[in-house]
């Protein structure tokens, strides 16, 4: 019995180790932000504006995804939305983040937290939040909800939610046309990070637009996992996919890969000079190590912050926003990002191509 | 003589106390108050949390339970995790499809689920009896391919709800109203936690009452011993490990059928993962016993649904601390029995010497 202890302690520890190796990337950077604020030992991610905030505008809650804020992606363009929108409208604010792994339930006390404490509006950052939201808004008609890539589980319909998606594709649409403007080989490619529809939705994109510019351009593909969204967090799986890339060929590398894509990025440093890599969602030229920003021809931008924004703003001004929104080329929600100056030359071919879809071009969702 | 009720608590609260030592120091180091954050900690949850706790800790019992099967004959069933997924994601497929009504739908479910995790179990039994693969190797594999399995199923067949994939929402006619212990609003203690004491009682049952739960315990503890009285080995450990496998099989089922607005499906959002690993550190808290388990079941539910409290009172912590918390207990228990063990074993030891020492002045005396 005492040596069966022994053995079950130690697999047992040993998975729970695993468990938080898997852990530390995604959440380290949230609690060192955390950590940071109390001590002030580093000021890397900074303190968060919510806890100096004390206007009288709205109170707004926001529900980080797993990362948090400091993630330098998705969930930060969330919080540069909240900044401006306490700068502007005297708000103030509190910052909820999810545990990797969480149940149901936590992401529903979290929100039904935020509630019961008055807070309005509540965004959820992350289809995660989906499902928590649509359990919790029926409780609670007077306040509205968004969540950010969400959508409605169930066909009962909640007037007081906004799910705020994308078009994705049109963004990537572009930055595929600046690939297929810039190459000199004629030869680009694309790094997922899992294989999903979400993902699709960006190759679809950017393949449409590469062959706009070039009909016979060859676009290499490669998703680092086929489900597993560790595939977001892998950044030597990134690099291994992009070396492959530029060892045959391809020149301009666009990722999809959220932190998987430093990988990329590395990649194209060390394949040399006239080798790019495409950023999303971010502008990640202005994040990137100072060696790297050379071989960082664009980013395709995905404005969460403006998102958040609008959503702040429309309960400022009384008519809040329902149901499903798009935020599509048309109305900034997508774009490119021009630091660098390196696609300054082709800006208006991109241009052109941007009015095109402004006027009706339809762009595939789907490869 | 140490009494054995003794020895069984005192080891369990050296380890809570260890534990929050620990913990306190973790939460002193980060820059919070151990003050505050044991005060939320350890505050009485609010009603619709206490329903919470239950329903967690009815999940992470059944993994207990399925991990302890297999402690109980020296079998490292590390793969709950990948059990309990496959055949939560089997169950959430037939239950969506509806082939049955109502009731029937459910029971063929309950009975399905089981089917797979006795099925997912199997092959690492069948590779170690014959061909000699350890099982804590194999399963660990089994795991990661579950994983995969299940996202490649779930976005090639998964129906599509916005850019993101599941199984078909349960019908109505499907779901389970559970039992509301307080109002409407609190929610309420999902119908299938009662799984949970069924199978606890059947455990309880089988290991201690019948023949084969002795050939069991006897595998376990002497295997010489065991074929010498007859036992085939190989059949034990095929048998066990897909008992394990099935009970692991219902771990998610509350959940699943519980009428809730968050979803009746299979969605890499909704399914809750990490309960098999939960149940490994559960079961060994609780010594593999029915009782211990349930214990420990509650103690690491309520851990964690109070966890999500903490953001809200302003404790400056990440709630990932309280995996430290639940770690260290696992870690302390397991010395502590030992430290226990050998108190125990000296007082025994003193308790006989007085013994004999006794018995010796009376021959004496005699004499």
């Amino acid at each position: 019995m005492r040596r069966l202890t022994k053995i079950a302690a130690t697999s047992a520890v040993l998975a729970l180790a695993f468990a938080g190796c898997s852990k530390q990337d995604d959440s380290s950077e949230g609690t060192d932000a955390s950590a940071s604020e109390s001590t002030s030992e580093t000021a890397d991610s900074g303190a968060s504006v919510c806890e100096s905030a004390d206007g009288d505008g709205p109170k707004v809650g926001l529900a980080y995804d797993v990362g948090g804020r400091g993630d330098q992606s998705f969930n930060d363009s969330a919080y540069a939305g909240l900044e401006k929108a306490v700068d502007e409208f005297d708000a103030t604010c509190f910052e909820g983040e999810a545990a990797d792994g969480e149940p149901e339930s936590a992401r529903e006390e979290r929100l039904r937290g935020m509630a019961d404490q008055g807070y309005n509006p509540i965004v959820g950052v992350g289809f995660a939040y989906s499902e928590a939201v649509n359990a919790v808004a029926p409780d609670y008609p007077d306040i509205n909800f968004g969540v950010i890539d969400g959508f409605d589980p169930d066909d009962e319909a909640n007037d007081n939610v906004a799910y705020l998606g994308f078009a994705e594709n049109e963004g990537s649409y572009l930055v595929g046309a600046a690939a297929a403007l810039k190459t000199q080989t004629d030869h680009i490619g694309f790094v997922g990070g899992v294989n999903s529809d979400l993902i699709k939705k960006f190759e679809a994109g950017y393949v449409a637009g590469a062959k706009a510019v070039n009909k016979d351009i060859k676009v290499d593909i490669t998703y680092i996992e086929e489900s597993d969204l560790a595939g977001f967090a892998d950044p030597a799986g990134g690099k291994a996919a992009a070396s492959a890339m530029y060892d045959k060929g391809a020149d301009i590398v666009y990722h999809a890969s959220g932190g998987s894509g430093a990988g990329v990025f590395e990649a194209a440093t060390e394949a040399g000079d006239g080798m790019w890599a495409i950023g999303v969602d971010s502008d990640q030229y202005l994040t990137a190590p100072a060696e790297q920003q050379p071989h960082i021809l664009t980013s395709m931008l995905k404005r969460v912050d403006v998102a958040t924004y609008d959503m702040i703003k429309s309960i400022v001004d009384g008519k809040p926003v329902v149901s499903y929104v798009t935020y599509d080329l048309a109305s900034d929600g997508v774009g490119y990002a021009t630091s660098g100056g390196f696609v300054d030359d082709i800006s208006g071919d991109l241009d052109g191509y941007a009015d095109e879809i402004k006027g009706g071009l339809e762009v595939p969702v789907a490869p | 003589m140490m009494p054995k009720l003794v020895s069984g608590v005192l080891a369990p609260v050296m380890a809570l106390l260890a534990a929050i030592v620990i913990t306190s120091g973790v939460v002193v180091f980060v820059g919070a108050s151990p003050v505050d954050f044991w005060e939320v900690m350890l505050s009485w949850p609010s009603n619709r949390n206490v329903l919470t706790v239950l329903n967690q800790a009815s999940m992470i019992f059944l993994s207990g339970t399925a991990a302890a099967i297999g402690f109980r004959m020296n079998l490292f069933n590390i793969g709950v995790e990948g059990q309990y997924r496959v055949a939560s994601y089997v169950a959430a497929v037939f239950a969506g499809g509806a082939f049955l009504p109502g009731a029937l739908n459910i029971v063929a479910s309950i009975v399905l689920a089981m089917l797979a995790g006795a099925a997912w179990a199997a092959i690492p039994a069948v590779l170690k009896v014959t061909r000699g693969v350890s099982e804590v190797i194999s399963t660990i594999m089994l795991n990661a391919i579950a994983v995969f399995l299940t996202g490649y199923l779930l976005s090639n067949y998964g129906e599509k709800a916005a850019d993101t994939r599941r199984t078909t929402p349960l019908e109505d006619s499907t779901m389970l109203g559970g039992f509301k212990l307080f109002e409407d609003k609190d929610g309420a203690v999902w119908t299938l936690s009662l799984l949970a004491v069924v199978v606890g009682f059947l455990f309880w049952f089988i290991i201690n009452r019948t023949r084969f739960g002795f050939d069991l315990r006897a595998t376990g503890m002497n295997e010489s011993a065991a074929v010498a009285s007859g036992v085939s080995v190989k059949r034990m450990v095929v048998t066990a490990m897909m008992l394990s496998g099935a009970v692991a099989g219902l771990i998610w089922l509350p959940n699943l059928f519980a009428e809730t607005a968050s979803g009746n499906y299979f969605s890499s959002s909704v399914f809750q993962s990490g309960l098999g690993f939960t149940g490994i550190a559960v079961a060994l808290l609780g010594r593999n016993n029915p009782v211990g388990i349930a214990l420990g079941s509650l103690l690491f539910a309520f851990l964690g649904v109070q966890s999500t409290q903490l953001e809200f009172a302003g404790v400056d912590v990440s709630n990932d601390v309280v995996l430290v918390t639940q770690g260290v207990i696992v870690l302390t228990i397991v010395i502590a029995y030992e430290v226990v063990g050998r108190w125990r074993a000296a007082a025994d030891q003193r308790a006989v010497r007085a013994a004999l020492d006794a018995n010796a002045n009376k021959q004496e005396v005699a004499a």
